[in-house]
């Protein structure tokens, strides 16, 4: 191809050139906009980079590496490319990094993607924690830190832990209930586009004037409203984020109604998908309103509409209300489907059928509907009208209840099993124990006088890490590892995979477990410098962190060898029922020769001769086996 | 598509008594609720003796560190729990090399599973019941009480007395009487937090916030902002003094005698009355205005570090001094990043009170 050829298809070259005419479009409407007005200066540089470089360029660079051309030529007329599944699969690594409309290339996509973001955003803890060493300053002075602390946040939620889920749903998800791909395989190619902007936007606040947005992830106006230009980068990042979000989230929905394999009923599908079918209700339901919030922020930062102004009569608690509205959820959306995993790995690893099958799905359903009614939980201390702390300490405190359901189920069905315990496995325990910590600790949180001393605290910082690191990262080295020979078609090494879980159980412990002490006993969060009375807990703090840190480089070293020259996989190496391990590692393109029918449930370890799923052989011979078992193992079709 | 191996092999293990991994002990049920009831004893014991918490200086603290400890010695047992299962089924069912066999096909147990919706159900709403109780008790409103209005501004906190009819830096409380804390904002959202009381609530701007407590306990105590308040968040911390109530007497006429609008509380010998009025109204506005918490100016006893020290500004021109007030952005010192010194000293002081500033901090110069 010449390169001319190359600027008109869609590609890296198209992207590049995208980008650069969506910046210039930018640049020249608010050019030409002010000149109109009469504005001075004619060019304004905040301006500029707001339209131009955070809008009108990454819009520019998604036309460009073509996410949107089949839609353009259909919405225009234009007769569409025939579908010659060209874009499916993945070749060589290259096919990676193009649009490609395999949910198992974007998976891997989002995998890799957010493990870059992982990376980056566990940089700035450490570059914190060797900050918070001891106290006074030095090595980065308090804008820095406040940017680090902010930026290190948001990453982890947006660009690491939401969309690592939707990676590995996205892989898995419709391999278990037997579909040959997602509903809508350009929508899903686009929303993972979508996803690297908001990231890298958010890194790259670091370079505009006046340094990283310094508010936290949760950026309170009229803090948020004030602060200089990098502020923007994560109100407009975060709607990119949220966008591919949502997109994902109805696509979830949407194939997992109307594409579930003949025989796939509600009741027999693994909880995994349960998990992501709830998830995917919460991301539809909740994002919109922390789209809101950052628009209503953006709005009051750029044309000065005082949402947030109390002089014009603004509302400063609106903020927080509209914010832990979405971002209450969002600490489901980030724990559910690290739920639906642990339910898969325990019960293939300990070869027992999930304890509890339905109340495990209903309780999934009850903290979507309950995690709607807490959000204010996170406002004690704020002013807020205070006959609402009372029906928000009870129930964020019932939501205690689903999740002991699901936490005594675990443990039933670790009870009597067959305890295969692999890296999997002791990572899904890891988390049992952390999460059940983190879980003790919201508990006490939601208790309304105890929350107004520990408020604000490094308790908060423990709490949230027992809960997000503990709990949800916990899960997503389960789900890495449980799924790694189906993603990669090789086996991990599994001496390595325990040497990381014990050294990150450990180091992770004596990192957040002091944090409990010194936030009750009196340090505030997201203070760059301490009291001199904290100072040996932090050094120890650090210290742990920085081991912790480093059990990261062992996952990383296991995951690079061993997917360039582990062993080979077989189909089906935890000899698991649900439908993804019935086929090759890596699964063929299309997934299945032959669309299975679902005859039982997924769980059925131990029942002799039961099987989740069957494959109709192609000659009208081969009779399905019967449901609830009886029948021989799966037929081949080779 | 690769051969599939039989995923199932039928080997069920049977009942319990069947069970070969535990049928040689008589009662597994039991042995583990012995150990778990003596691991929670001990548990308990650990958590109980570590010192979580400071001092306590106010009537809520006592019920709040309660509170905490009733939270601990239902949380230990639950924990334990989870533990005991969890560890105990690790050990003793894990799985023989080459067993591949799987576990018995138990799908679930009702009564069970309504013990263990029941029980937390019944322990969560217990808990709930009793932290309402322990915060209407420190919310209820107390007799004679004091008024003490505090201000949140970026950094600092400032204190006016509307009973005693004085404004302070300084944040003085007599010992044992109740105090009613209004808390506002001039600029961000901050949190107005004293560890040793146990009491926090965020200053809003737009609205008034409140804390009732009952200092009890004679002491210097720190008061810390909690909430992220932009670049000096991690300096936004003072003193508070818990003084019995006949020295709290004395401070109070005192600081009224001089002057009652804000001269800082100390013997560093820059009283009201020697120089002319100019410097005196400037050092006023000084503090008034919180610049201390980010400036140097051994004259106002002020050590923050956050902005330029205004100790060396010798052969500096008022007009210098003047313009990096209203318009700090103008010309920034070397050294310290742009945009964090407020932009708004223009319109809150008149140029009357601007002159006396410029004029108080030239000749502060030593």
């Amino acid at each position: 191809m010449t390169l001319t050829q190359k600027l008109f298809a869609p590609g890296w070259y198209r992207a590049a050139l995208g980008t650069v005419v969506g910046f210039a479009f930018g640049m020249g409407l608010v050019v030409a906009v002010r000149a109109l007005y009469g504005w001075d200066p004619v060019v304004d540089w905040n301006a500029i980079v707001t339209v131009g470089a955070l809008i009108a360029a990454p819009l520019g660079y998604l036309v460009g590496i073509g996410c949107f051309d089949y839609w353009f030529r259909w919405a225009s007329g234009a007769p569409t490319i025939p579908e010659d599944h060209s874009g499916h699969g993945a070749h060589s690594w290259k096919d990676y990094f193009r649009v490609n409309t395999d949910h198992k290339v974007i998976g891997i996509q989002y995998i890799v993607t957010t493990m870059f973001f992982f990376i980056a955003g566990g940089l700035m803890a450490m570059l914190m924690r060797a900050e918070l060493a001891q106290p006074g300053t030095q090595f980065v002075d308090p804008n820095t830190f406040n940017g680090l602390f902010s930026v290190h946040a948001s990453i982890m939620i947006f660009l690491f832990i939401i969309p690592v889920f939707a990676g590995i749903a996205n892989y898995v998800i419709p391999l278990m209930i037997g579909a040959p791909d997602m509903a809508f395989p350009r929508l899903n190619a686009l929303s993972f586009w979508m996803l690297p902007i908001g990231g890298v936007m958010m890194l790259a606040s670091y370079f505009a004037e006046g340094g990283a947005f310094a508010t936290g992830w949760t950026a309170y106006a009229p803090l948020s409203t004030e602060t200089p230009l990098g502020q923007q980068f994560f109100t407009i990042g975060v709607q990119f984020a949220g966008a591919s979000s949502i997109a994902t989230a109805l696509n979830f929905l949407v194939t997992i109604i109307t594409m579930r394999a003949p025989g796939m009923t509600f009741w027999r599908m693994p909880l995994l998908v349960w998990a992501n079918f709830t998830t995917s209700l919460l991301v539809v339901i909740a994002t919109p309103f922390i789209a809101g919030s950052q628009f209503m922020v953006l709005l009051d930062r750029t044309l000065g509409t005082q949402f947030f102004d109390p002089a014009a009569n603004g509302d400063v608690l609106m903020y927080q209300h509209v914010f832990w509205f979405y971002s209450h959820p969002a600490v489901y959306i980030m724990m559910l489907p690290g739920f639906g995993i642990i339910s898969e790995v325990i019960s293939t690893h300990a070869r027992k059928p999930v304890f509890g099958y339905r109340m495990m799905a209903f309780s999934l359903v009850a903290i979507v509907i309950l995690g709607f009614t807490v959000w204010a939980h996170h406002m004690f201390v704020s002013g807020m009208q205070s006959w609402l702390r009372i029906p928000m300490m009870i129930t964020t405190m019932l939501i205690a209840v689903p999740t002991g359901i699901k936490i005594f189920s675990w443990l039933a069905t670790l009870w009597r099993g067959v305890i295969h315990l692999r890296t999997p496995l002791l990572f899904a325990l890891g988390f049992i124990t952390m999460f059940t910590l983190g879980g003790i600790s919201g508990i006490m949180l939601a208790v309304v006088p105890f929350d107004i001393h520990v408020s604000d605290t490094y308790f908060i910082v423990a709490h949230i890490h027992y809960v997000l690191f503990g709990g949800s990262v916990f899960t997503i080295f389960a789900g890495l590892y449980h799924w790694f020979p189906k993603m990669t078609g090789r086996m991990y090494d599994e001496t390595l995979g325990r040497i990381h879980f014990w050294m990150s159980f450990i180091f992770f412990n004596l990192t957040f477990g002091p944090m409990h002490l010194v936030g009750i006993d009196g340090m505030p969060r997201r203070v760059a410098d301490y009291a001199e009375q904290f100072a040996t807990w932090n050094a120890i703090i650090s210290i742990s962190a920085f081991i912790f840190g480093l059990s990261f480089l062992i996952f990383l070293y296991n995951m690079v060898t061993s997917w360039r020259h582990g062993p080979a996989a077989p189909g089906n190496p935890w000899r698991a029922h649900s439908i993804e391990w019935q086929v090759s590692s890596p699964p063929p393109v299309f997934n299945f020769d032959e669309i299975p029918t679902v005859v039982g449930g997924p769980y059925e370890y131990g029942v002799p001769g039961a099987v989740h799923a069957v494959f109709k052989e192609k000659k009208p011979a081969a009779v399905p086996a019967p449901a609830g078992g009886g029948g021989a193992p799966p037929p081949t079709n080779t | 598509m690769s051969t599939r191996e039989p995923v199932s092999q039928d080997t069920a293990k049977g009942p319990p008594e069947t069970d070969p991994r535990i049928a040689g002990e008589k009662h597994p049920v039991g042995r583990m609720l012995a150990i778990g009831v003596f691991a929670s004893l001990i548990g308990i014991a650990i958590t109980l003796l570590i010192d979580w918490f400071p001092t306590d200086a106010s009537g809520a603290a006592d019920q709040i560190d309660t509170l905490y400890d009733v939270l601990l010695i239902c949380s230990v047992p639950v924990f334990v729990l989870v533990m005991t299962i969890a560890i105990y089924s690790v050990v003793r069912f894990r799985a023989k090399p080459g067993d591949m066999g799987d576990g018995p096909p138990i799908h679930g147990n009702t009564r069970l599973e309504i013990v263990w919706v029941t029980i937390p159900f019944i322990m969560v709403t217990a808990l709930a019941i009793y932290g309402w109780i322990v915060l209407d008790d420190i919310e209820a409103k107390q007799q004679d009480e004091l008024v003490v209005n505090v201000t949140g501004q970026q950094f600092t906190w400032t204190f006016e007395y509307p009973q005693q009819n004085l404004n302070s830096a300084e944040l003085v409380l007599p010992l044992d009487r109740p105090v009613d804390f209004r808390i506002k904002s001039r600029d961000v959202i901050h949190s107005f937090w004293v560890p040793e009381f146990r009491l926090k609530s965020d200053a809003v701007p737009g609205l008034t916030t409140k804390i009732r407590l009952t200092p009890d306990r004679v002491g210097n105590y720190e008061v810390v902002c909690a909430e992220l308040c932009g670049l000096g968040h991690s300096t936004m911390r003072q003193f508070v003094r818990v003084l019995p109530a006949d020295d709290f007497d004395r401070w109070a006429r005192r600081q009224a005698r001089e002057g009652g609008g804000g001269a800082p509380e100390g013997d560093s010998g820059q009283g009201g009355g020697g120089g002319g009025g100019a410097a005196a109204q400037g050092e006023e506005i000084f503090t008034a205005q919180g610049c201390g918490s980010c400036h140097t100016l051994a004259a106002a006893n002020a050590s923050g570090t956050v902005g330029p020290d205004l100790d060396k500004l010798q052969n500096t021109r008022a007009a210098f001094v003047r313009q990096s007030i209203v318009d700090p952005s103008a010309e920034v010192e070397q050294g310290f990043p742009d945009g964090v010194m407020p932009t708004d000293f223009g319109d809150k002081l008149s140029p009357e009170e601007l002159d006396a500033l410029v004029k108080y901090l030239l000749e502060s110069q030593e």
